[in-house]
């Protein structure tokens, strides 16, 4: 019977199924420190042990600092946050699970790092306690964010106890217009579906504007993926992913390279394939995107206009409607290119790998932060990309731009750590999610492409970066 | 993990569709490396009228009074009242641990994203699906209702109001069964231990390069 790609990562990973329920083996377990202390915890006090150690990476992301780092550890400032990074390592050293610590060149944000080192393969299964593991889907794998009893129970058993999802496949045919990138594309398919538009599906991205992308956009992509509810989001395997995967420090090598990619090739709908649902968009009508509200949903073309109530589906849609003006300072109408910004972030799980930081680059080249704009912040999203970026000298176009060029992490995407918006700031970011207070307690986020988010920075407000 | 049988309650209307994780519970308190002790930062932002962080006396701060949760008629409440796609975004268990620290058991909306959904029965929570229509008709009798209470039995999959109305509930087989006797799903998968095995062995012989 013709298979869809999740049917084949399924059903390549099933231990038992019963009634509808599987037991699923995970290859992949990726770790960081704000949900797993509770899970080590578990183990410990159950007497358990790890199925398989090597199948597990961690690295400290959500709380670190992303200024002087001279002190490692210790020069936290904040003693919880301080405390939390010290639990990763002290669990790590205990368990013998490889970790790379705050110092170590490798270290960065837990989604730019696995593929970076070739520890997210094709036809993996890849879990995190993270919703953004969405992410790795980008490699023909399947990959999704669990809680924390998830977290333990994998690290207890090395295996999930699933239920099979619906399958989505989201076509984009055609050509992406200049200016368009895949974070454009992924918000678009938001505006379409909604936010809730793929629960319950694993969505499969595909058509010729997909296949187009890179790795790195397609990474930006799946990592959306959970912003219009789908706990996983993938792209078939073909020259580009392989290419990528080549080399890579945790890639096969030898024989075993041969041997995988011959499987890998494998990786990728049968044509004949039955999904649950299908969404078609046209590569040449996406234009850039900004969110205008609270959700990843409420977004609009940068030449379009905040929405007005009467555009809206229901009452509940407008009751959200109406909060999200208030709380974004914002009335029905207004251009997105009049909005003015306090501030800027490149960076996050979503944009800080090079082709992010080069596209961001190009456009602040020459030109200088907006006066208005009080901070611009760039987040590498690991010290591997950092360090590619400086041997590129992208660093000094930023900084003589008036941007802060900072150390890897999560950063202002979910200001765990000191870099956040203070209440009524705005804020042109990259991330994936324009929550009330998640970038700070009152702070309005605004979710843009990188290209977008330096063309905002250097004229203080939203423009179209076609025009620039 | 807490077995739920049946749970009669009272209930609080929170009328918002897309609440997600972040807003109940914020991240400054995910630093906390315990599972336990969220429940008063649940809907920290919405709930206070400061700024919250993690070590503070929340008995001492200042309530908002407009938050629906503060108001007189809705302490106590242990089944939350809600709208679509509730708990979406972060995966962030605290998430439930909040909710079920703040003394909620069960949840009813139209809608919850997967993550959070799932992670509801690994903490003796229960999420309750029923429709819209049905949703907004509760909606309708709380707010005309002081002290209106539901009865939620998980045997028979039933929701129960004051006045004899009844509706019916989905829920998979498995996870009821889990629920009903506070299973623990690792010690449930350890009895698979030879299946994993089995598994394994096929698995890397297949693939060897993923055991590197």
């Amino acid at each position: 019977m013709a298979k869809t790609l999740y049917d084949k990562l399924f059903d390549s990973h099933v231990v038992r199924e019963e009634n509808g329920t599987a037991l699923l083996y995970i290859d992949r377990h990726l770790v960081h420190e704000v949900t797993s202390p509770q899970a080590f915890e578990g183990l410990k006090l159950a007497g358990r042990k790890l199925w398989r150690i090597n199948s597990i990476l961690a690295v400290p992301d959500h709380n670190v600092p992303t200024t002087d780092r001279s002190s490692g550890v210790a020069g936290i400032t904040d003693p919880v946050s301080r405390l939390q990074v010290q639990t990763l390592d002290t669990n790590c050293t205990d368990f013998g699970v490889t970790e790379f610590k705050m110092g170590d060149v490798r270290q960065g944000i837990v989604h730019v790092i696995g593929p970076e080192q070739g520890a997210t393969l094709p036809g993996m299964t890849v879990v995190c306690g993270d919703s953004h593991t969405s992410t790795h889907g980008a490699f023909g794998a399947l990959a999704h964010g669990i809680g924390t009893s998830e977290v333990e129970h994998v690290m207890a058993t090395q295996c999930l106890v699933q239920k099979r999802s619906k399958s989505m496949l989201v076509k984009v045919e055609g050509q992406l217009g200049k200016g368009v990138t895949a974070k454009d594309v992924a918000l678009a398919i938001i505006g379409k579906i909604g936010t809730a538009g793929g629960t319950g599906y694993a969505i499969e991205f595909a058509g010729s504007a997909i296949r187009g992308l890179t790795m790195e956009g397609r990474m930006t992509l799946c990592n959306m993926a959970i912003e219009a509810g789908a706990r996983a989001g993938m792209v078939a395997v073909d020259d580009t992913t392989i290419d990528y995967v080549k080399g890579r420090p945790f890639a096969p090598k030898a024989a075993q390279w041969d041997a995988a990619v011959a499987y890998w090739r494998t990786l990728h709908s049968d044509a004949d394939a039955q999904f649950h649902a299908t969404v078609e968009l046209k590569a040449e009508e996406i234009q850039p995107q900004v969110t205008w509200g609270t959700s990843p949903e409420m977004v609009v073309g940068v030449d379009g206009k905040v929405p007005s109530l009467a555009m809206a589906k229901n009452d509940v849609q407008r009751a959200d409607w109406e909060r999200a003006y208030a709380y974004m300072g914002l009335t029905a109408d207004t251009p997105i290119e009049q909005i003015q910004i306090d501030k800027v972030f490149i960076g996050s799980c979503t944009n800080s790998r090079i082709e992010d930081l080069r596209a961001a680059a190009n456009i602040a080249k020459g030109k200088k932060v907006a006066g208005n704009v009080k901070l611009a912040l760039v987040v590498p999203g690991s010290g591997l990309v950092k360090a590619q970026a400086e041997q590129e000298g992208l660093d000094k176009i930023f900084k003589e731009a008036g941007f802060e060029w900072r150390e890897p992490g999560c950063s202002m995407c979910l200001a765990m750590n000191a870099d956040r918006l203070e209440p009524g700031e705005r804020c042109a970011s990259t991330s994936n999610r324009n929550f009330e207070g998640r970038q700070g307690q009152g702070g309005r986020t605004h979710l843009v492409s990188p290209e977008m988010a330096a063309a905002a920075a250097v004229t203080g407000h939203f423009v179209d970066v076609r025009n620039f | 993990m807490k077995a739920f049988t049946l749970h009669q309650g009272l209930v609080a209307p929170l009328d918002r569709a897309n609440v997600d994780t972040d807003a109940i519970i914020p991240k400054q308190f995910l630093k906390s490396i315990k599972r336990s002790g969220f429940g008063p930062n649940a809907f920290d932002e919405w709930r206070y009228l400061d700024h919250g962080e993690p070590g503070m006396d929340n008995s001492k701060r200042p309530l908002n009074p407009e938050f629906v949760l503060n108001q007189p008629r809705y302490k106590g409440a242990s089944i939350l009242l809600t709208r679509e796609n509730f708990g979406c975004g972060s995966s962030r268990e605290h998430a439930p641990w909040a909710l079920e620290d703040y003394g909620f058991r069960a949840i009813i909306a139209s809608s919850y994203a997967d993550i959070f959904f799932n992670n509801c029965f690994k903490n003796g929570l229960l999420p309750i699906v029923l429709s819209e229509s049905i949703v907004d008709d509760l909606f309708k009798a709380v707010e005309v209702n002081p002290g209106f209470q539901l009865t939620v039995d998980l045997e028979k999959q039933t929701v129960n109001t004051p006045d004899g109305q009844v509706y019916a509930f989905e829920i998979d087989a498995v996870r009821k069964h889990n629920l009903l006797h506070g299973l623990d799903d690792i010690g449930l998968t350890l009895q698979h231990v030879d299946a994993i095995k089995a598994f394994e062995l096929k698995h890397k012989q297949a693939q060897p390069w993923l055991f590197n």
